[in-house]
């Protein structure tokens, strides 16, 4: 297990969810179902998981039988490692893994509404249950690139994901309070999208905000990266959909 | 692709002031932006919402431009006696989009 603590690493009692630093009335929106706009893709989500698809005319239910059982705290525990891939898969490419396999369907488009359904729906099958990322042998060079590149200043403004989330968190930047980036709402509305997002959306933003090129959706490098986040924000609780200014 | 989330109190006393909450699938894009190209943006947004509480219309609200995508209505009405409100969304493109909710008063 890795255990060593980077300097400016955020001790686990003080760790909190982008949640705590929203205003009151976002909040509130989170937490009230028919006001959190994340559920119409829930909803959305549900009626795909029941529908049959692809050239096996297989639906998810017909493996998974009823998500509320077969898919909890499943979402908590990706990026999880991939025997086929030899490395960590996370949600969306786990989905996109039993389309092809299973369903014999086409791959769903990353950010598309059908991926971000598909993911909110089972995603929101782990709500309230705590992130629980496990790290063997195999996973643990993939934990550790996901955790130099949040070290690493990167882009035209030479900033590391570390220099705002671990340092510099609570504090403003231009309007904004700075979070300490843990993913605990993934997909998630964001008001500044009027859409659900994934993660990966929101490391893409973070990294055109630093001035560096963005990996492309399901780059290893990004997958990496949610794992670390993902470890770092280990024991809090899962929130999906969340919703966040 | 259009879904709608409504909340109403499933039964209510005769006279209570209840929230009626709703939530639907838009993405109101307000015609004012451009694409990457240049072109305008054609306008396609929700233009009106009506909620009837058995056959009566008990709220309506016009939706403009620069509403933001996947209208929020919550507004309160006096549940007078059992029976189904009923909301209506229609707007550009033909865009139209009936629910209704059972609600039972004692």
């Amino acid at each position: 297990m890795v255990t060593s603590a980077f300097a400016g690493e955020i001790p686990r009692s003080e760790r909190r969810s982008g949640y705590a630093f929203m205003s009151r009335e976002t909040r509130a929106m989170q937490d009230d179902d028919s006001a959190n706009p994340g559920m119409l893709w829930v909803l959305e989500g549900e009626g795909l998981w029941n529908r049959k698809t692809g050239a096996a005319s297989r639906s998810c239910a017909d493996c998974h039988g009823d998500a509320r059982a077969s898919m909890k705290g499943v979402a908590a525990r990706h990026p999880s490692f991939g025997a086929a891939h030899g490395r960590p898969v996370s949600l969306e490419q786990r989905i996109n893994v039993c389309r092809i396999n299973a369903q014999k369907a086409p791959a769903l488009a990353w950010e598309s509404r059908d991926l971000l359904a598909l993911t909110a729906y089972v995603a929101r099958q782990s709500r309230g249950l705590p992130i629980e990322i496990a790290i063997d042998q195999r996973m643990e060079p993939f934990l550790d690139a996901g955790r130099a590149a949040f070290h690493r200043r990167q882009g035209q403004l030479n900033l590391a994901c570390s220099q705002c989330h671990d340092d510099n968190w609570g504090r403003r930047l231009a309007g904004n309070v700075i979070p300490q980036a843990h993913p605990t709402g993934y997909p998630l509305y964001r008001l500044e999208w009027q859409s659900l997002g994934s993660l990966q959306r929101r490391l893409r933003n973070c990294l055109v905000g630093m001035r560096a090129e963005p990996y492309d959706y399901g780059a290893p490098e990004l997958v990496d990266l949610e794992l670390f986040l993902m470890w770092r924000a280990r024991g809090m609780t899962f929130e999906a959909p969340g919703v966040r200014p | 692709m259009a879904s709608a989330l409504i909340n109403v109190p499933p039964r209510a006393r005769r006279g209570e002031i209840i929230e009626v909450k709703t939530l639907i699938s838009h993405p109101m894009e307000t015609g004012y932006r451009r694409s990457q190209l240049g072109a305008l943006i054609p306008r396609d947004i929700i233009r009106l919402f009506v909620c009837t509480y058995n056959g009566t219309e008990v709220f309506r609200a016009e939706l403009h431009p620069a509403i933001a995508a996947n209208p929020f209505i919550a507004f309160s009405t006096v549940a007078t006696e059992s029976g189904t409100l009923a909301f209506q969304w229609t707007g550009d493109n033909g865009f139209s989009v009936a629910e209704s909710v059972a609600i039972t008063v004692e």
